[in-house]
This record gives structure tokens, sequence and C-alpha cells, in this order.
């Protein structure tokens, strides 16, 4: 099955969801007023695109709407405004590459990074795992239980173990059996409470001091039915970690993801991943020109 | 806390409409647009929202206005009431049969039904019941062994039967609760998506094989505009029971909560609010409306104070202040006695008036507490009893032992003389106005 399909299988809920709306919307409007836009609104704002984004795609539309003459068009003309708020991913990992993967309690980051490590280690990289939430119970052992799936070493230390020990271990191994990319698992928190965010600074000032000549990159995971709060969670996430990219999951439910929208639009941030299952491969590259496709299709 | 963003939002839209003596149609429509986009913003429902909104526009435009008050006052009170309405108006319990209580616990994925599992377990047996916790996660890896983890942490006893089938986890774990007089079994569920029919379907059967008195759906409160369909199919195949509301220790506004209350009629019985296994507490929707409109919630801060606080501790300590013996142990005593009931920006969360976005750049730090405690315990008894013979030499060796500087220590000692000096007064003035009864002790830090 090609990427497009998967990603268009595993969207369809959404798309029906999304489309149909859409279409039944478009079926009963003959002419293009202001009501067509208010619904439209609404149909943004149901999907978790937000108000602030929603506002402003709507007012780039009715600015456009004299030239438009049908609801077909319009329907294309809010896809290429969708699409063109999306930034360009750059996915690069050169060897070494530690990556932390951060976000708050519960979003699916030990489940993202067993599929990141399967998939690193199918394209025949050196894959190491670090296993620095040390807070939650069985945090380790769920970690461990993907790394022995995929077949990857697990660094790790008991439970309310120093989280910085344990990345710093993970660092040593990592210079000593040639790794390619050691990924850090992080305990979830919650982007209030500073003391944890403090933490997180601090393991990123692990990585600099102890493998300087390692690429960082921190990537931010990102549940999809999370609602507006997901902007003020980015925010505080990049001041601490300086995240380049961020991993959509949960996107096989009803949820419409349109957060990942509103994060492009507000924060410029792009998505590098998305996680749409429970199997070891459900997780795909982003594209937003297929994300948005299969959105509309 | 989860509201506050709202209240600040609405706080702002009326404070254009305080200065105005009467409302026109026009200056209603105005609050009730910015309403919209608050509650929007706040992951509301934009159903719910409409529903809302037309109900508050009606009876504010009505007469009703023109008799109260003053109007803006008026369409806060409505929107209070409206808010509070559709949360529902009273707090509501579990509902315990008569020999085994069955609660279920559902939802999706990542919403914290093991941690809210143990949670759940540790609150019922606080109030004497006797609780087993059920691990039928199955699928996640690592699922059971959390919820042993978090049993053992509690001290509550965990049933577990490796990977075999949910259901016949779930029975056979009643039969031991029968067999071993518990009084509570709480099942801890595999995480799933609602429209997993398969995993929906499971659910059902163990429904049917258990017959729970409590079907409880964990519900994140970051979770957006989909959390009414979620709440909805769980609904329509299991009739819930309640909700509880998790991660509400953080700064979402919450909105889902309203929607699937609005959407559902399920009322929300518990909310997560931090990390800690007793951080869960009974969900007081009248209490919650009054946090959207900044009146705090001084009510919970009672109820912890009267929870938290050793009651028998707190006498011989109003004794000491009484007597003007207050020394260094009696002021780690009273630190520790503040620590339980939560960290400070809790504390302070709940006390009206007290917004922590006033108080932007303040930080309350719960390390502090710590640094105090290491100082103090760093001091020989002596030194604790009568801190004015500490003296250089003495501060030196403190320090070294707490791993602090001088100054930390000396700062401490300064902290603990205010204090001592606010006892005098409060003492001074018990004993000049003989009548009044201040028998609270002081938080003083």
């Amino acid at each position: 099955m090609s990427f497009f399909n998967r990603l268009k299988q595993s969207l369809s809920k959404t798309r029906e969801n999304f489309s149909q709306k859409f279409d039944n919307l478009l079926k009963f409007t003959k002419k293009i007023d202001d009501e067509t836009f208010d619904e439209l609104e609404e149909l943004l704002i149901a999907s978790d695109v937000g108000v602030n984004t929603t506002l402003k795609l709507m007012e780039t539309l009715r600015e456009n709407s004299k030239r438009i003459k049908s609801p077909e068009e319009l329907k294309q003309k809010l896809k290429e405004e969708i699409i063109n708020l999306f930034p360009e991913t750059q996915i690069s990992l050169p060897s070494p590459t530690i990556m932390l993967v951060v976000g708050v309690n519960g979003v699916g980051k030990t489940t993202s990074i067993g599929k990141l490590a399967h998939k690193y280690k199918s394209q025949g990289k050196k894959v190491i795992l670090a296993a620095a939430d040390t807070f939650r119970a069985a945090a380790i052992d769920q970690l461990e239980i993907w790394g022995n799936r995929v077949g990857v070493d697990v660094i790790k230390h008991q439970e309310g173990a120093d989280p910085a020990s344990v990345l710093f271990d993970a660092l040593q191994a990592g210079k000593a059996r040639k790794a390619d990319l050691i990924i850090c698992d992080t305990a979830g928190r919650l982007h209030t409470k500073k003391n944890l965010m403090e933490e997180l600074k601090k393991l990123y000032r692990v990585c600099q001091k102890e493998y300087p000549e390692a690429n960082i990159t921190s990537l931010m995971v990102l549940d999809a039915t999370t609602g507006q709060n997901a902007l003020i969670q980015a925010k505080t996430f990049k001041e601490a970690v300086d995240f380049q990219g961020i991993i959509l999951t949960k996107l096989d439910g009803t949820a419409k993801g349109g957060i990942a929208v509103a994060i492009a639009s507000e924060l410029k941030i792009p998505v590098w991943y998305i996680g749409i299952g429970e199997g070891i491969d459900d997780l795909q590259e982003f594209d937003p020109q297929a994300f948005v496709d299969a959105i509309f299709s | 806390m989860a509201f506050e963003s709202l209240t600040q939002k609405l706080g702002d839209i009326f404070k254009k409409l305080r200065g105005k003596g009467k409302l026109s149609e026009a200056d209603v429509n105005q609050a009730m647009k910015e309403v919209r986009l608050a509650l929007l913003e706040a992951d509301v429902n934009f159903k719910v929202v409409k529903d809302l909104i037309s109900r508050i526009t009606q009876r504010a435009i009505g007469q009703e206005v023109m008799e109260s008050l003053t109007p803006a006052q008026h369409v806060i009170k409505i929107v209070n009431e409206e808010l509070t309405a559709l949360m529902g108006s009273e707090q509501s319990k579990i509902s315990f049969s008569k020999d085994i209580t069955v609660i279920m616990l559902v939802g999706l994925q990542g919403s914290g039904k093991t941690t809210t599992c143990g949670k759940l377990g540790n609150l019922l047996s606080k109030e004497g019941k006797r609780p087993l916790l059920v691990a039928a996660d199955i699928y996640r890896p690592a699922a059971i062994t959390q919820l042993q983890v978090v049993g053992e942490k509690l001290k509550l006893p965990v049933f577990s039967m490796g990977q075999q089938n949910p259901v016949d986890i779930s029975k056979a774990s009643v039969e031991y609760a029968k067999k071993h007089n518990y009084n509570v079994v709480i099942i801890d569920t595999a995480g799933r998506l609602h429209i997993d029919d398969e995993l929906m379907d499971e659910l059902s059967n163990i429904r049917e094989a258990v017959n729970p008195s409590e079907i409880l759906l964990v519900v994140d409160s970051m979770t957006g505009q989909d959390a009414v369909n979620v709440a909805q199919e769980f609904n329509r195949r299991l009739a819930l029971t309640g909700l509880i509301l998790t991660k509400l220790d953080g700064d979402s506004r919450g909105g889902a909560a309203l929607s699937i209350k609005a959407v559902t009629g399920c009322p929300i019985k518990f909310v997560g609010m931090g990390e800690k296994l007793d951080d869960l507490e009974v969900f007081h929707p009248d209490r919650m409306a009054s946090r959207i409109l900044g009146m705090g919630d001084v009510l919970t801060l009672i109820e912890k104070a009267t929870q938290d606080l050793d009651l028998k501790k707190a006498k011989e300590l109003e004794q000491k202040l009484k007597t003007q013996t207050f020394d260094l142990n009696d002021f780690l005593e009273q630190l520790t006695q503040v620590k339980k009931m939560g960290s400070f920006d809790q504390i302070l969360n709940m006390i009206p008036g007290f917004s922590l976005q006033k108080l932007k750049g303040v930080e309350f730090d719960d390390k502090e507490l710590v640094r105090i405690e290491a100082i103090i315990n760093s001091m020989t008894p002596e030194e604790r009893s009568n801190p004015s013979i500490i003296n250089g030499s003495r501060r030196k060796r403190i320090a070294l032992g707490s791993g602090c500087s001088i100054q930390d220590v000396n700062r401490l000692l300064k902290q603990y003389d205010q204090t001592k000096k606010i006892i005098k007064q409060f003492t001074g003035m018990e004993k000049s106005r003989k009548k009044s009864k201040r028998r609270f002790p002081f938080f003083g830090l």
C-alpha cells in the first residue's frame, strides 16, 4: 500500500467527517454568501483549527471571494491556503544525532520512540534508546519491551533515578558503540511545571556538554485530540529544548488534527511525523499536501 | 488553573460593560461575541457554545436585566448561572452497592486511566473502603507492571492474570474480591479508540460479565472539539455513569469538561490535579463555575486544610503560640503541615483574588521548603529549641551540613525571627481583645 493510500485510509474518518459536511454545505449553497463563510468557519473550528487561524483563513478567503465563482473553487482555495500555512519540513539526522523526545503526559512518547527506533533501524542505522522517564511507574519496562521488539539497546537505571544521569550513560554508550542515533525518552510533564521544564533544559545541556560533536534534535509529541492548549504547550517546550518538529499522534481516531494547522500557522513549527495506529509501522513522515488532500478528497 | 484564562477573558469583556448604567441590545451582542470566542478558544464544543450563547443572550436582553442591580453585574450572574447549570448543580458521588462495588475505568489512550485507578483506590481506602485494583490492560507494554508499581506505592492490592482475556480477568477479580473480603473493585481497562469496534465490544462484554455500579470515562482536560464525539460514543455503547477529568493542573481551559457534561449529561465525579498519587479531588461543579468567574475556591482550601492538618498538632502549636515558646522545631512542624496540603501554587490558586496571572514572575518553589527542612535538620536539638545560641561558627557548620550557603542559613533565621514577631503581635492581640477568636495558625513564610 502506498504511503498516500495508507494515510488516506487512516484519515478516512477525518476526511469523511470533514468533506461530507463540506460537500453537503456546498451542495445546498448555490451562491457563495455570508452564510457559506459562517458555516465554513464553524467547520474549521470544529476541527480544532482554532479561532485565530480560522479567522485568518476566512479573511484571506473573503478577500478573494469576488473572483471565486463556484463552491468547488472555494474549496480548492481553502485547501491551498491551509497547505501554505505549513512550513517546509526538512528532516535531517546526520550521524551521530541525539534525539530528545518531549511532551505532556499521555501523548504517546514511548510508543512513538518505539516506532522511530524501528524506522531508523530498518534504514540501517545503529540506534540506542535512553530510558530517561524515571518518574512514571513502569515507563522503563515499557521502553524496554519496545527495545526488545525492535532489537535495539536500551540504556536504563532504576525508577526514580536522575534522568540526566541516564542520558549521560546513554551518551557514553552511544560514543563507545558508535551509534548513529540516540533517542532519549523523557517523562511526560505539563508545560506549566516550572521545575520539570528546568529538568528538560538540563537534559539539553547534558547533550551539549557531553557529546558536543553530536547533532541535537528535539521533537515534541502532540496528541491530535488536543485542543487549543497545544499552542501553549508547543511554545513552552520550544523555549525549553528548542524542538525542531512535532510528532502528531493518534490521528487514527476521529480527531480532526486541525491543531496541526494552528501550530503551523501561529508558531511556524513543522510536523515531522504522524502516528496513525498502534502497530510498529504506523508512523509516517508528514506531508502537508497529502495530509490536506486526504482531508478534502 | 484550568479556567483561569477564561476567567480573565470574561473579566476583560465585562470590564467594558461595567462602566455602563444600562445595556443596549448591541452591548449584549458585543459581549456575547467575545464570550463566544473565549469559550471556543477554551475548547468548548461549538454546538454547546451556540446553545449557551443563545440562552444567555435571551436572558440578558430580556426584561430581567432592567430590574436588577446593575445590568453588567446581572449579565455576569447569568453567565455564571448558565455555566453552573451546564456543569451540573451539585456534586455527584460514587454509588456503592451493598456487597461489592465494581468500578470500570474506560477511555482513550493516554488519558490517565492507570494513574487515576491508583488515585481513586487511594481516595476510597482513605474513606474506609477496601479496594482491589484490577489490571485489565493487556495490550500496552508494561501497563500491568505500571499498575502493580502504583499499587505497591499505595499499599493497595493489585489483581492480575497476565495477558489473558480482559473479560475473564474482570470476572475472576470479582470472585477474588469476594473471597478476600474486598468491597470495591476498580478495573483499569486498556485505552482504546471509540471507533474501534472490536475493543469497544470487549468493554461491553466486561460490563455484562461484572455488572459494574460505575462506568467512568477518564478524559484528558486538554482534549479539543473531538471530546464530544468520544464521550458520546462511549456513552452510547456503555451507558456511562460519570466522568473523571485528568491533568487539570495544567493551564488548559478545560472546555471539554463543559461540552461533555452538556452533551452526555454524565456528571463529572472526580478531577485529577497533579502528579502525586493523592492528587484526585471530588468535583464540585458550583465551585468550578465560581472559579471561572474569578471567585476563588475557598471551600476546597478549607477542606484540604482540615483533612491534612493534624488537629492535635495544631492544638499544641496554638498552646505554644500562646506561651510564646515557638522555636525552630515548631517552625519546621508548621512547614511540613503546610507542605502536606500540596504545592504552594496549588494552595494559592484557591484563594480568591489571588490569580497566578497577577503574580507573573513570582515563583513559588517547593524546593525552598526542602532547603529549609535541610537547614533545620542540620541543627542540634539545642540549637533548634534555642536559636539565639547560633553563632558564626555554628552557622558555618549548619551551612556545611545542609549543603547551603551561610546566607541561606541567615535568611532562614531572619524569617524565623519575623515569624516570631508576627506571633507576638497575634498573641498580644488576643490578650488585649479576649473575645476575638483567632484560632487559625499563621502560614508565615
